[in-house]
């Protein structure tokens, strides 16, 4: 069995340039299976385009951003993938992509990764469960006939459209918004439409779940909610979850590793303890003054 | 008490003021082009000649027009505003919803019975006008306008070049129906593929524009090829067009005096209202079937996608939808329905040529889908009645003449009002007469949702 | 090379009439993201106005003098043009500012349709033809029977672009109103917070357009000498086009895509075919928006995710 611990995500000597100003230079990290992996750093750190990298939303100046499904054997094919210039490699026991040569949408097709956005992304105008049918597009065109069975009306749609249906309520449930599920999503509170975001990722069924700050803008008690959630999906799904959060509270009580960077370049990669105890993160991440390292250190708890 | 009566006072001073400045701004604005008329003398050469009468007249319509408006109308307005809902206001808020939900029902049967009706009530004579002119005419409107609100309203993709694929459509029937005898029922599907494979080669490089570029990109190339299809004078006959189109006949009876006519086959007395009265359910059949695609579409996985493109395209690109490939399809499907209606426009005409296909079209099919409410079937179909029935009633209003004289020609004043008729429903009802969006699926009640979270498109 | 130079003539001419109006397109297009569909007949409309201020001026105040009467009938036309889109604004697109984002577009077609109709019904329907209003010409070059020649009109034409143009350049780069302007391109709220006035800057914005359109319309009754009401349409594509290709929310750019559209249209008709080129025209818009969406000058778009 693919054990945890095994990497399921290789980033390496990752570098975004936007002109002349340089987002992330020579970044190189791993995230392994069924871990939660936080890319923690200062305001304008590069976090954010490192998570553009991997979705496809953004093509990196260099570098090579690999996922595995299935077996950790097949990360020695890796080079060989990368030497025929292919975007991806089945095996039998599993399954390699070079993210960086994917268009965005094929990311979360083939590679299965799923994202949410800093500033939520949602279908405003349609309501919680159409929000969730969309995520399910894939599948549900198969089942359709790529559109042309579907408008001759065929039952095998309509099964297939249940079946939707089911695994949207069941994330509902989940979420806790089952009873607003025909309400329009623009209507929601905002700590609802964030897990709103993050249901409809789930239902594109990923290995990888990207979360782009899912605690901002929410009050303690919300935050507690969304540990358990991201927890309990993870356990439930094997699921690996990277995260982008400002709000210590989520970063030291749910991830397993931290990432840390300042000005597109990583300063420290460790367990929370081993981050929360670098001096070149607080110095760097925290700014220098001593007054500020303190009450920092006061909310990490140290 | 006093300050009141002083207030008021104030009030009249101030619509004098602002009557007085209407009036001269609409002095200023029309002074050249109504206080003066170019006119060509004997010799040919251009004098001018003075209106003064009709321009101090409207001055003076406008002066008083915004002086009632701040004295009488506005403050009953403002007045309305504050009054608290009646009971009165409820009742007929129910009333509008019953009527609401009756309202498609009862039009379609309309439109089913409506040359019955017509024949019934007014004979054969007036059926020419009335199923023609006016069944017809609108309904080729109500098909372009849900084959167009695929693309705007539901995809959010602005085209105003959607007058293209009409022609292609109507140019495809001509010219194989003349050139290689195909029957009507052949070259029905085949048009709409041509035009679909058109809206494919076109929609291919510009789909990934902006709103606005978009837009401007697919009225170039609406005008495109309609001076392509004025220069290819060997294949389209240029401005000449193209006459002797073979009419659709019923399943293989045409619609002739003779004996193997439709009126001979089945006993009746001959009248061409047959063959009207035939192509009124050729085009209501084909309306239905684009609402029926539609209604459909929507519901399959395609459809949300497209309506979840227009919400947010980059949220679609990260749930794995290929947005190129969905935004491809409604073009596709939008011109196809386009095709459609062109083939039958031109079996209908038996004439076509490149006037009919100006970007004026593409503007009143685009004003159809805005005005009836994106995405809204209902609303379109109501547009599209108000729109073109309108104009078309403006052909015949000759008692005008007897008010304004009898150089006062009805049907130079269309244009001009629907143009009018526009930026009115634009400024007063921005989202169109049907605001609402009716969700695809529901888990326990179908609520409609406000416009005012539904976006318009991206860009 | 004689067809080569008189067609570089005739297209810098054509070139600074279509600048003129694209300035008026990128202006608005910048200030409020709307394309102003209706531009093009405001354009047709101040033609219109200078032909009947030209035979107010000639026939009626019997002004012999052709310096003085153009002078005239340009600052006419100008006046009048500035206050028949400044009406517009205030009626058909300031009540949507702020609203559904295909509102004002829809509101500016039905504008231009309304306009052109409007001069159809009050000035009927036929061509408007004046004699030349300014004969005569410079040969320039005399070889093989092929004279390149420039004509005072087209001189005129293009003193008078210059002058306008470095009154506008100053107004815009100098002067307090252009800084509103450019505070409103960047940041309507925040112009407003600062105190810039955004519903009289955008009015003095479509003034301006108007102004400048007023002087290409001008311009276009001395040099063809014919208009009507149709002439609106093309000219206002063909300008939009000139704005998109310079990069559209760009100045120099509407005038440089100006003068290449007046450039390409002219080599096309001379070279090619006159039948398609309007078509060569359209193409180049298209091409533009396809291959090169920021234009020449205008500002790369880059996707915010």
């Amino acid at each position: 069995m693919a054990g945890r611990g095994e990497p399921l995500l290789k980033v390496e000597h990752l570098t975004m340039r936007f002109g002349g100003l340089v987002a992330v230079d020579n970044l190189s990290w791993q995230a392994r299976e069924r871990d939660i992996t936080a890319l923690i750093g200062p305001n304008g750190a590069g976090k954010t385009t490192v998570f553009n990298c991997i979705t496809g939303f953004y093509k990196p100046t260099e570098g090579r951003i690999a996922l595995r499904h299935g077996d950790p054997a097949i990360w020695d094919e890796l080079e060989s993938l990368t030497d025929r210039g292919k975007r991806h490699l089945t095996a039998a026991t599993g399954s390699l992509f070079q993210l960086e040569r994917m268009p965005d949408y094929l990311v979360t097709q083939q590679a299965r990764v799923a994202r949410t956005f800093q500033n939520i992304r949602l279908f405003a105008g349609m309501t919680v469960l159409e929000n969730l049918m969309v995520a399910q597009h894939n599948s549900l065109m198969l089942a359709s006939g790529y559109t042309l069975l579907g408008v001759l009306g065929i039952p095998s749609y309509g099964i297939a459209e249940r079946a939707a249906i089911d695994v949207a309520r069941e994330w509902l449930n989940r979420v806790g918004l089952i009873d607003r599920a025909d309400d329009p999503a623009g209507d929601l509170p905002y700590g609802a439409q964030r897990r709103l975001e993050i249901a409809r990722a789930m239902c594109t069924d990923p290995v990888l779940l990207c979360l782009d700050e899912p605690a901002a803008g929410l009050n303690p008690r919300e935050s507690a909610e969304l540990n358990e959630l991201l927890l309990s999906i993870r356990d439930q799904f094997n699921l690996s979850i990277l995260l982008i959060e400002h709000d210590m509270s989520v970063v030291m009580e749910i991830s397993d590793h931290v990432i840390v960077l300042d000005y597109g370049v990583k300063i420290s990669d460790g367990t929370p303890e081993e981050i929360r105890n670098d001096p070149k993160v607080i110095a760097a991440y925290l700014g220098v003054a001593d007054e500020e390292v303190e009450k920092v250190e006061a909310e990490v708890g140290l | 008490m006093d300050t009141t009566a002083q207030r008021q006072d104030v009030d009249v001073v101030h619509a004098v003021k602002e009557a007085c400045l209407a009036a001269a701004i609409t002095f200023g604005v029309l002074l050249p082009l109504i206080g003066f008329e170019t006119v060509s003398n004997i010799d040919n050469k251009l004098v001018l000649h003075t209106r003064w009468g009709l321009l101090f007249s409207i001055v003076a319509i406008v002066g008083v027009g915004r002086l009632l408006m701040a004295l009488v109308i506005a403050p009953r307005l403002a007045q309305r505003r504050v009054r608290p809902v009646t009971p009165a206001a409820t009742a007929a808020a129910t009333w509008l919803s019953v009527i609401g939900r009756w309202f498609g029902p009862f039009a379609v049967g309309f439109a089913i019975v409506y040359p019955i009706l017509v024949v019934s009530l007014g004979g054969f004579s007036s059926a020419l006008k009335w199923v023609d002119n006016f069944g017809i005419q609108i309904l080729i409107y109500v098909m372009l306008g849900w084959g167009l609100n695929i693309v705007v309203g539901l995809a959010g993709l602005l085209d105003l070049g959607y007058v293209a694929f009409y022609a292609v459509g109507a140019y495809s029937y001509a010219l194989l129906a003349k050139n290689f005898g195909f029957s009507f029922w052949i070259l029905l599907p085949l048009a709409g593929i041509l035009s679909s494979f058109w809206g494919i080669l076109l929609g291919f490089p510009v789909l990934r524009l902006r709103g606005d570029y978009l837009a401007i990109v697919t009225l170039a190339f609406g005008e495109i090829i309609r001076i392509v299809l004025i220069n290819f004078v060997d294949l389209t006959n240029g401005y000449a067009g193209i006459g002797g189109i073979p009419r659709p006949s019923f399943f293989g009876i045409p619609f002739t005096a003779g004996d193997d006519g439709f009126a001979a086959v089945f006993g009746l007395e001959f009248t061409p209202v047959y063959r009207t009265i035939f192509l009124y359910y050729l085009i209501l059949a084909l309306a239905f079937l684009t609402a029926f695609v539609t209604v459909r579409l929507r519901r399959l996985p395609v459809g949300r996608a497209w309506e979840a493109l227009r919400e947010d395209e980059i949220a679609c690109r990260s749930l794995g939808i290929n947005t190129t490939n969905t935004k491809l399809t409604a073009f596709a499907i939008g011109a196809m329905f386009g095709g459609f209606a062109g083939s039958f426009f031109a079996a209908r005409q038996g004439f076509i040529s490149p006037e009919s296909f100006t970007f004026l079209e593409s503007a009143t099919v685009l004003s159809i889908v805005v005005l009836g409410g994106m995405g809204s079937q209902i609303g379109v179909a109501i547009a599209a009645a108000l729109f073109i029935g309108g104009t078309e009633i403006m052909r015949d209003l000759d008692f005008l003449k007897q008010i304004f004289g009898p150089s006062f020609d009805p049907t130079q004043y269309r244009m001009l009002l629907f143009g009018f008729g526009m930026v009115i429903i634009m400024v007063f009802r921005p989202r169109g007469l049907i605001s609402t969006r009716s969700p695809s699926i529901f888990l326990k009640e179908r609520k409609t949702i406000s416009s005012d979270l539904v976006k318009e498109g991206h860009g | 090379m004689e067809v080569f130079l008189q067609q570089l003539i005739n297209g810098i001419t054509l070139g600074s009439i279509y600048g003129l109006i694209a300035i008026g397109y990128t202006m608005v297009f910048g200030i409020i993201g709307m394309v102003n569909f209706a531009h093009g007949d405001v354009f047709m409309v101040s033609v219109f106005i200078a032909l009947i201020a030209f035979l107010l001026v000639t026939a009626w105040l019997g002004i012999a003098s052709i310096t003085v009467a153009l002078l005239i009938v340009l600052i006419v036309a100008m006046l009048f043009t500035s206050l028949v889109n400044w009406v517009i604004e205030r009626l058909a697109y300031r009540p949507l500012r702020g609203s559904f984002r295909l509102a004002p577009l829809i509101s500016a077609i039905g504008m231009s349709i309304f306009l052109s109709n409007f001069v159809q019904v009050t000035q009927g329907p036929r061509n408007k033809a004046i004699q030349p209003i300014v004969r005569g010409e410079f040969i320039l070059l005399d070889h093989n029977n092929y004279a390149v020649a420039l004509s005072y009109k087209q001189l005129i034409i293009w003193g008078i672009t210059a002058v306008l143009l470095a009154a506008f350049w100053y107004l815009v780069a100098k002067t307090r109103l252009g800084r509103e302007q450019r505070a409103c391109e960047q940041d309507q709220k925040m112009a407003a917070l600062v105190g810039v006035n955004v519903d009289r800057t955008i009015s003095m914005t479509f003034v301006i357009a108007a102004a400048l359109a007023a002087v290409a319309g001008t311009m276009y009754l001395m040099y063809y000498g014919v208009v009507s009401f149709a002439d609106g349409f093309v000219p206002g594509v063909k300008a939009f086009t000139a704005a998109v290709l310079g990069g559209i929310g760009s100045l120099p750019g509407a005038v440089i895509g100006g003068l290449l559209i007046g450039l390409i249209e002219t080599f096309w008709s001379a070279y090619f075919t006159i039948d398609y080129k309007d078509v060569a025209a359209f193409s180049v818009l298209a091409i533009t928006l396809i291959f090169l969406p920021q234009g020449l000058f205008g500002r790369p778009d880059v996707e915010k995710v």
